[in-house]
């Protein structure tokens, strides 16, 4: 593929998409100088055709789900529902400005309502807030409402908030953002948390725990019923990332397992896009003890008509977590997902999910690559080491991943959770084909083939894609972070 | 089975397989009390034809006239290419580029990006996005007290113009680490703040200021001298602007002799649909300095094996999945999609179109509001320049003129009572490229008529 010019490249003084802008300068003399511009910004100078083609070939160098099989782990790439993004996209819905009364959004607010009642339903909490815009900013919230819970008890010696090793990154900076210490906990040989050390972890100086359930290597947490007992009688509360809740979606409810805040990733169980990092959608799930705290704004109705809660109805909130009601487009896309699904359409989600991954973990296995834990379930997604492949070939994890997108697979989580040396975290998701998990079991036998022969060749992929492998390094000490102009 | 490929044969052989012989044993490690709640509250599923009746429906009901509110969220034309071709499955549904070769589309877009934000703002460099402007004005205090390593207070003085609902964002994203936001008080003639005003805290330990411009009330504050005392100070100085209004006004980089320190803001007028409130973006400029205290990912040019230009996320020792508790920020997922739209609405307007709209905001807000002086029972509140929004007094409460004048399918402004009430009878009105002669007319008659009756 050929190189793609940057925007800047591209332009000639004075052009610009003369459809898009009116036709004459407005009189600005009444700004007097000193707040004015001094110079033009140095911005592209190009025609709508030109920037047009430009953007349709850089998406051409993009993986996508519309394009390629993406078992990213931990990340729920399945089908982004066509449907989803054009109902969300009706002018009603996109012209709707956010200080408009409520009594003028009846259409979207209901939508919202509906939405929060269902995600209730499916996770077994006692009411939804849709407020934070992403999974980590619903940790956020969660663990800012423990927090919040604590302090009106008048309960200050709880400093800690524990996390498992295996833990998302976003776990502990949240713990942390929130004025909190990490405890770190292992995991055990088996893949549940070791019982052990939580114990020993546990204590007065507990506020809470966060936990993933099935956990971040792809098992369900078999013992999680003694665990919320456990952190519960020691006045600890539990947080649910509900980063893998597509592996249980309406088989298992994390209200029921005794979690008191949960986050959902919309942007993974419910099927909105990643649009390339975002935007995403973490609404929480709140149980009895944090209701008080619950973030706003959350919808609420009175005599079927819908309205924004606020500080007002919510008197204890934590408060609002960015300047309007959260990432509102996103929902309205979640929101037609859940009502085409349905009750069994979701329950179905967690069924062939765990049927696709476990399928393809067996094919692994078959063919000799190391599952992690084989002597458990896979959930939605599974862990294959290739220690040995990286020991006997020299070819590692992150060799097998660049490879793979040769040959036309985006590469599984590669490297994370850290714990597992040489890790491939795989989740294929319910909305693959058998055809599809078969054709990327080959890819990894055949890669497996070519470094036996010519583990050189392996560890210099890719070959097939836009650029070959880059160098980070540089990158990272010769900072070139914008365009500077012709001379560069 | 919407959304699910499997044929009766495919279960069949993909069961017999893994050695088990129905779904449900794959879930036999599930505690045998918790499985399968059943959900009786959630309806049968539907349609894609159903749902697309019951949404037509549904976004029928919510269109409403012209719209003269901005107060954070602005009403803007969007170029029919700009979401063409950003809901193109290329980067609709697509990860964030962790795997760079598969990525390049999305890696140089944004590098793209982060220069027309540079250059908007006069900037050294930008973030890929955080989540709309209030959380990123909490992640830009957070970036200050990180920053200035002199300061050791971790007090933060937030003027009365800075928008409310970003204070209360802040508010909540940053109380738990020590950090405490001061109220400056602005000029309750002007609506800015006066220099003056800043004395009280001469000589103490200050770790931000932030000045919005234009700020809440839609009026320009003296952004060079206010800039110029912080730093003169010890404290650094966070901008939160407007990001058309630049186009026009001077850029936070050239605020006072060194420029502001961190520049950040709501990204929603540079192309992205009102849509009740998001999904928006926040943007982020720094100076090179504290490049490496920005939160969020990053996109760096490099060269591959071969000597080709490329593009990757860098800097990631800053970031959540590799520095966990000691990251910048929890941040991961961030508005990805909304910066495509972004990047491609700033091609097609260029320095020169932006310009033409900011122009025309000014022009007809300028329009409207000495329309509406016009009035018997309006006049105008603060003295002196402002960019596209404008605070008039009415003679009466304005919530209730508010709710009244959206019954007709006019959106009059924002009430400012709703935030300060001493400015109960306050509208903060706005005007941009989309208004026409013809709906300020209607928006004066219907305003005129509102105010006829005795209050
Ligand atoms: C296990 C887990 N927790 C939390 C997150 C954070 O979610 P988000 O990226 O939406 O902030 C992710 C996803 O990236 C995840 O995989």
């Amino acid at each position: 593929m050929s190189q793609e010019s940057l925007i800047f490249d591209l332009g000639r003084s004075g052009r610009y998409a003369r459809a898009q802008a009116p036709a004459e300068h407005a009189d600005l003399a009444d700004i007097p100088a000193e707040f004015r511009r001094k110079q033009r910004a140095v911005m592209p100078e190009v025609s709508e055709l030109q920037v047009v083609r430009h953007y349709t070939r850089l998406s051409q160098k993009n993986f996508s789900i519309d394009t390629n099989f993406y078992p990213l782990g931990s990340c729920t790439m399945k089908y982004n529902p066509r449907a989803c993004n054009s109902l969300a996209m009706l002018p009603g819905f996109l012209d709707r400005h956010p200080h408009a009364p409520d009594s003028t959004g009846q259409g979207f607010l209901g939508c919202l309502y509906n939405l929060q009642e269902m995600l209730a339903e499916v996770t077994g909490m006692k009411t939804v807030s849709l407020a934070p815009m992403a999974g980590a900013q619903g940790e956020f919230a969660g663990v800012a409402m423990i927090r919040a819970y604590h302090d009106a008890r008048g309960d200050d010696g709880r400093t800690e908030i524990i996390v498992p090793d295996a833990a998302h990154g976003t776990n502990p900076a949240t713990a942390v953002m929130c004025g909190y210490k990490v405890r770190e906990i292992p995991t055990a040989a088996d893949g549940d948390v070791d019982m052990a050390a939580l114990q020993e972890a546990v204590g007065p100086q507990t506020a809470g725990i966060m936990l993933t359930n099935p956990s971040t290597v792809g098992v369900f947490e078999r013992r999680i019923q003694e665990i919320a007992t456990l952190v519960h009688e020691a006045g600890g509360l539990l947080y649910y990332d509900g980063a893998n809740l597509n592996a249980i979606l309406g088989k298992v409810r994390p209200g029921d397992m005794g979690f008191d805040v949960i986050h959902i990733n919309l942007h993974k169980t419910f099927s909105t896009p990643h649009g390339g990092g975002g935007p995403g959608a973490g609404a929480i799930g709140v149980g009895e003890r944090l209701l008080p705290h619950t973030p706003i704004p959350q919808v609420g109705e009175d005599n079927g008509q819908y309205y924004w809660r606020t500080e007002k109805d919510i008197p204890q909130t934590i408060g609002r977590l960015s300047a309007f009601g959260g990432n509102a487009g996103v929902l309205l896309r979640a929101y037609v997902y859940a009502r085409m699904l349905g009750r069994e359409g979701m329950t179905r989600v967690a069924e062939y999910s765990t049927l696709n991954a476990n399928y393809l973990m067996t094919r692994l296995k078959a063919e000799g690559f190391q599952v992690w834990l084989p002597e458990r379930r896979a959930s939605h997604e599974f862990i294959i080491s290739l220690k040995g492949e990286a020991k006997e070939l020299g070819v590692t994890a992150g060799d097998f991943a660049k490879r793979l997108l040769d040959l036309g697979y985006h590469a599984p989580t590669a490297y994370f959770p850290l714990l597992v040396p040489e890790c491939l975290l795989i989740e294929p998701t319910e909305t693959e084909t058998v055809d599809d998990l078969d054709g990327f079991v080959q890819a990894m036998v055949t890669i497996r083939e070519e470094a036996r022969h010519d583990k050189e060749f392996v560890k210099g992929a890719p070959y097939n894609m836009p650029v070959r492998r880059l160098d980070e390094v540089k990158a990272a000490k010769e900072l070139d972070l914008k365009w500077q102009g012709e001379a560069s | 089975m919407p959304f699910i490929p499997h044929t009766d044969e495919d279960i069949r052989r993909m069961l017999a397989e893994v050695g088990v012989d129905s779904i449900n044993s794959l879930f036999d490690e599930v505690p045998s009390d918790l499985i399968d709640p059943g959900l009786p509250g959630i309806p049968e599923g539907v349609s894609e034809m159903e749902i697309t009746r019951e949404m037509n429906e549904r976004a029928a009901s919510d269109m409403l006239g012209p719209c003269f509110l901005g107060a954070g969220a602005y009403r803007h034309h969007v170029p029919a290419a700009v979401w063409e071709i950003t809901t193109r499955g290329e980067y609709y549904s697509a990860y964030t580029p962790y795997q760079a070769e598969a990525s390049q589309g999305t890696l140089q877009l944004i590098y793209e990006y982060q220069s027309m934000m540079s250059g908007l703002m006069g900037m050294d460099a930008s973030n890929a996005s955080l989540y709309d402007g209030g959380s990123a004005l909490a992640e830009a205090v957070l970036m200050a007290v990180r920053a200035n390593r002199k300061s050791k207070s971790g007090r933060i003085l937030v003027p009365d113009t800075v928008n409310p609902m970003y204070c209360d964002a802040t508010r909540t994203i940053v109380g738990n680490q020590g950090i405490t936001l001061e109220t400056v008080a602005s000029n309750a003639e002007t609506g800015a703040v006066d220099v003056e005003t800043l004395e009280q805290w001469e000589g103490e330990d200050i770790a931000a200021l932030v000045i919005q411009q234009p700020n809440w009330f839609g009026r320009l504050e003296e952004a060079q001298a206010l800039t110029d005392w912080a730093q003169r100070n010890g404290a650094l100085v966070i901008a939160v602007v407007n990001p058309t209004a630049m186009a026009v006004l001077t850029p936070p980089g050239e605020w006072g002799e060194n420029g502001a320190d961190i520049a950040c803001g709501e990204g929603q007028p540079l192309g992205i649909p009102l849509s009740s409130g998001g999904p928006y973006f926040g943007f982020m400029c720094c100076r090179k300095a504290h490049v490496r205290q920005m939160p969020g990912r990053i996109v760096g040019r490099t060269v591959d094996l071969e000597g080709r230009t490329g593009y990757t996320l860098t800097l990631q020792a800053r970031e959540q999945h590799i520095r966990r508790n000691k990251a910048t920020s929890n941040i991961c997922t961030n508005q990805g999609l909304m910066v495509t739209a972004a990047t491609i609405y700033l091609s097609l307007l260029g320095a020169e179109g932006l310009e033409r709209v900011a122009g025309h905001c000014h022009a007809n807000t300028r329009k409207l509001t000495e329309r509406l002086a016009g009035i018997k029972g309006v006049s105008l509140r603060f003295d002196g320049p402002y960019f596209h929004e404008r605070v008039v007094e009415l003679d009466r409460p304005a919530e209730p003129v508010f709710q009244q004048l959206a019954s007709q399918g006019i959106l009059a402004g924002y009430p400012l009572g709703r935030h300060d009430k001493r400015l109960s009878n306050a509208l903060l009105v706005c005007a941009t490229e989309t208004v026409t002669d013809a709906d300020i007319d209607r928006f004066a008659d219907a305003l005129s008529h509102a105010l006829a009756k005795a209050a």
